[in-house]
């Protein structure tokens, strides 16, 4: 099966007009010897066939909408998405074609994402936000990137919360192998009760960059105002990697004086999708503009006076500056960014406060009832969103496995990142958990418990 | 100065307070106190109805030109048409509703799928290894280039701080290697639009970390001194990296890893007819030869426990290779709207089908390029790849490649890459890609000898062209100048600027 639109009969004709032969013949710079592969593939499948196959294995998943209840969040959320913004994303307009370049032609997409910007802006507080990056992770990796290029190298520590999620901690160390950084604060095996605040006390003229997160990893919510005054006090940018569920109801970090506000947006209407494709916003302070990577949309105006947008500021693109770019960056997740923006639009202002409200009250429901369990405990006795850490007093993989048996997919082994955390899962509830789905959970935890 | 007219508002200016879009249940839990201190005072986001923001979203959609509503010959881009199925497949729940961090035994469906993905790039690029992970090509080149570096750190080879491309390189290898702090020495091409390879000799010496080759280059042509190259780089201990961009032209042609590649990304969303969603997502797998293998990015997909070929599957998880650069984002890579709908195309492909690809994009480039190439010069002629790059000027005519591109759009036609490659003047670099039929690459050619003509005889007609379009000209001076990024701001905004 081929999407080729081309006849036998055309295929000659146009062989004949470009002077050669046959398709083959078109090949022969290739160096001979290696020219036209036998490719070990399996044989070609018709759409009947590849339907089949591939609904196949999907169906050897066990999915979150139906197979499993899910308590499992640590950086990615079972959300409900309305149906509205699949159906937008279907249109082809959309989703076949490619980077604004031709603006005449692409005012659907430079506008939709001028309004992700707009839309970004607004739930972080902040003045400006980018097209969008890859994903939370390698948005936190740019904000280092933007500090580097902020103090031109010349400040080189970066202080990193060991409360931001293990896996951007990780990015960020591969994205800065070439930096000669200190990382600082970034210890595993730092007293994890203590308030991320305390990061403070790191804090030097040396610094460029302090990164927490918001709620933490462990789902804690802590105002930095104190810890970004002393930041800048001391010449330095702060960083607040933030969870957008939140943001519609807890201080946004904009208001606390954040310079950068990056986060996962995956929660903004984004299946799963088994960790990807999702997005990373990325906002910012207008002083920071320029030194910013990623796509950016301007407004203007046309020849005929009508207000329209285009692709700015592409004097900091990898295209046009070539290695003193500060990124290479060429795309962002455009089709993601309009997924978002539909998604924070059909909800708007109630309608996200209502998910962030659910996603509180139930997370809540959920500790209290597990927390009076014998032998298990939360952890810590901070404010907390909708995740918690859950000591259940025996290994976490034993409890899980226990859990998946009656259909539960369990919270986040911590210990894996945490030494400290050995037996602690980190659980989270979102809107998509009932009360019932709650109880069950905690029925089968005190069945455990009596092991 | 006179207000711009408003061709469609936003959604700020939409909203009307009061008007909701989404409901959701009322709490089945009590409700907890919140932390008063924490909490926002005010969300200024969009109050909608559903209806406004489809109408909203609809009359958006119609501005934008796409590969489903005409021809995209975006040079360097593979702007294929994506097959529908693809859109279904990716969408299966089983897909759509597992998360990442699942225990392997609930996603047996997505690592196999992973892992089944990893070894067919193997088997059409003739690499040893492959990682998912990146989340885009200039991701995989990022990646490819940490690779590069590790390899020679783990040697205790430290003077390599080098890298050569061509003068024909797309602007993102440069740029990767300039993330790792490495200095760039540009090769000129030579008349046949091959890399220079005396100039190529002269710069290969002990400080060179490896060469960045895009080959079919971005004008199109295949390096006819390809294995030479690879040899030069080579014998000066330095690491051939490949740029996947336009892998459109070589499947079942030839494999990048049997011509000495060490690494190379592949671009899904151009060879494998991932959409490409208005810029992103893309997907950016990165294969690596037999010395690479142990620096992959973690984690990999592999077998932890063999099957039999009767009833038991495999069980597939993940495995870190020993001297990993790390992990390059969270979570496993563009699984859903990347490696699936890559992996549908692929199946539905088979090796024949990949081997018509290349051949009747590269077709379909030429038949264009013995259509044009008496009415445009065309600096580098000879057969091309998937695509070639002509000149968008006329002797004694002061019309640019800007306004054939825009001029072109008249015509219902979404224009070429244009100023691209840098060393052709006013470059038109078009790609027609294999799904397109004879009535519309003849349709486009006539467009563009007709518009050749119209430079002659109505200039002004190109320099202020489109004129069909729900759009004109913009001005990207003001936009630049004035930086309104965004349609809300906050009260304290100019203080803070």
């Amino acid at each position: 099966m081929t999407y080729i639109p081309i006849s036998p009969k055309e295929r000659d004709a146009m062989l004949a007009a470009i002077g050669v032969k046959t398709l083959d013949d078109l090949f022969e710079a290739v160096p001979a010897a290696h020219r036209f592969p036998a490719l070990n593939l399996p044989p070609a499948l018709t759409e009947m066939e590849a339907a089949a196959e591939l609904a196949d294995i999907a169906d050897a998943n066990e999915h979150v909408r139906g197979d499993l209840i899910s308590f499992l969040g640590a950086g990615m959320y079972n959300h409900y998405i309305p149906s509205v913004i699949d159906h937008m994303l279907r249109r082809g307009e959309f989703y076949t074609a490619y980077t604004p370049y031709q603006p005449e032609i692409s005012q659907g997409t430079l506008q939709a994402i001028f309004e992700y910007q707009s839309l970004i802006t607004a739930l972080t507080g902040m003045e400006l936000s980018n097209a969008s990056h890859y994903d939370g992770a390698t948005a936190t990796a740019e904000a280092v990137n933007l500090a580097f290029a902020q103090f031109r190298g010349k400040r080189k520590k970066v202080i990193v919360s060991p409360t931001v999620h293990p896996q951007y901690r990780a990015v960020l160390r591969t994205y800065t192998q070439g930096m000669e950084l200190e990382v600082a604060g970034d210890d595993p095996n730092a007293d994890l009760n203590s308030n991320p605040a305390d990061l403070a006390g790191l804090i030097d003229d040396t610094t460029m960059l302090v990164v927490v997160q918001y709620p933490d990893f462990f789902g804690r919510i802590y105002d930095y105002t104190k810890l970004i005054e002393t930041a800048h006090g001391k010449g330095a940018l702060v960083c607040v990697v933030a969870n957008p569920t939140a943001l519609a109801l807890f201080k946004t970090p904009g208001s606390m004086g954040a310079d950068i506000v990056v986060g996962e947006g995956q929660p903004l209407g984004i299946p799963m999708w088994y960790g990807g494709p999702s997005l990373g916003f990325f906002a910012t302070r207008k002083s920071y503009v320029h030194k910013m990577a990623g796509r950016l949309v301007g407004e203007t105006i046309d020849t005929r006076g009508q207000r329209s947008y285009v692709l700015t500021l592409t004097a900091r693109e990898q295209h046009i500056k070539r290695e003193r770019a500060t990124s290479n960056i060429c795309t962002n997740q455009g089709l993601l960014a309009l997924a978002s923006a539909i998604y924070m639009s059909v909800l708007g202002k109630s309608g996200m406060k209502q998910v962030a409200e659910l996603c509180y009250h139930k997370a809540h429901y959920a500790a209290e009832c597990l927390s009076q369990i014998k032998d298990m405990g939360l952890c810590f006795s901070d404010p907390f969103f909708h995740e918690f850490a859950l000591c259940v007093n025996r290994p976490v993989e034993e409890v899980n496995a226990r859990l998946l048996e009656h259909g539960i997919l369990g919270g986040y082994d911590l210990g894996q990142d945490y030494p400290a955390l050995k037996d602690h899962m980190l659980i989270a509830v979102t809107e998509m958990n009932s009360k019932e789905e709650i109880d069950v959970l905690a029925e089968v935890l005190e069945e455990v418990s009596h092991d | 100065m006179t207000n711009p007219k408003i061709v469609e508002p936003t959604v700020f200016e939409l909203s009307s307070p009061g008007r909701i879009g989404v409901t959701f249940p009322t709490p089945d839990v009590p409700r907890a106190d919140f932390p008063t201190d924490l909490l926002r005072e005010d969300l200024p986001l969009p109050e909608l109805a559903e209806v406004d923001v489809v109408r909203h979203y609809m009359h958006l959609s119609k501005f934008n030109y796409s590969v489903d509503s005409g021809f995209y010959p975006l040079g360097s881009c593979t702007m294929k048409y994506n097959p529908k199925i693809d859109e279904d497949t990716c969408r299966l729940p089983g897909f759509l509703y597992t998360h990442p961090l699942q225990p392997i035994e609930t996603v047996q469906g997505n690592l196999a799928l992973m892992y089944q993905m990893q070894e067919w790039l193997k088997e059409i690029s003739g690499f040893a290894g492959v990682t998912l992970q990146p989340a885009a090509g200039a991701h995989g080149e990022f990646t490819g280039v940490l690779m590069m570096r590790a390899y020679h750190k783990a040697r205790g080879d430290h003077k390599r701080t080098k890298m050569i491309v061509p003068d024909s390189a797309h602007g993102t290898n440069p740029a990767s290697a300039g993330m790792l702090g490495m200095s760039i020495v540009v090769i000129p091409s030579d008349a046949r639009g091959n890399v220079d390879l005396e100039k190529l000799k002269a710069a290969c010496d002990d400080t060179v970390v490896g060469m960045m080759l895009t080959n079919p280059n971005t004008l199109g042509m295949f390096d006819e001194h390809v294995e030479e190259i690879v040899k030069i780089v080579h014998d000066c201990g330095g690491l051939m990296y490949g740029d996947g961009a336009n892998l459109n032209a070589l499947l079942g042609i030839v494999r990048p890893g049997d011509l000495g590649f060490d690494v190379m990304h592949f671009n899904l969303h151009k060879t494998f007819a991932v959409p490409h969603g208005g810029g992103g997502p893309g997907s950016g797998p990165v294969g690596v030869s037999q010395r690479l293998l142990d620096f992959l990015p973690e984690p990999l997909v592999g077998i932890l426990e063999d099957g039999d070929d009767e009833e038991q599957a495999p069980l597939y998880g993940f495995v870190k290779p020993p001297q990993s650069i790390g992990r390059m984002k969270a979570f496993h890579g563009h699984f859903g709207g990347g490696l699936v709908r890559a992996y549908t195309y692929i199946a539905m492909h088979g090796p024949d089908g990949l081997k018509d690809i290349a051949q009747y994009a590269v077709l379909n480039a030429n038949y264009l390029l013995a259509r044009l190439r008496s009415t445009y010069h065309v600096p580098f002629d000879r057969i091309c790849m998937h695509e070639f790059v002509a000149e968008g000027q006329f002797e004694g005519s002061d019309v640019r490649a800007l306004d054939i591109a825009k001029r072109l759009m008249d015509y219902d036609f979404h224009p070429p890459t244009n100023y691209f490659p840098l060393i052709v003047h006013e470059a038109l670099m078009i790609e027609p890609t294999e799904t397109e039929n004879k009535d519309t690459l003849d349709a486009f050619a006539d467009a563009l000898i007709k518009i050749a003509e119209e430079a002659k005889s109505q200039p002004e007609l190109l320099h202020e062209a489109p004129h069909n379009t729900p759009f004109g000209r913009m001005d990207e001076v003001k936009a630049a100048r004035e930086l309104v990024l965004c349609c809300w701001l906050p009260e304290d905004y100019n203080e803070n600027a």
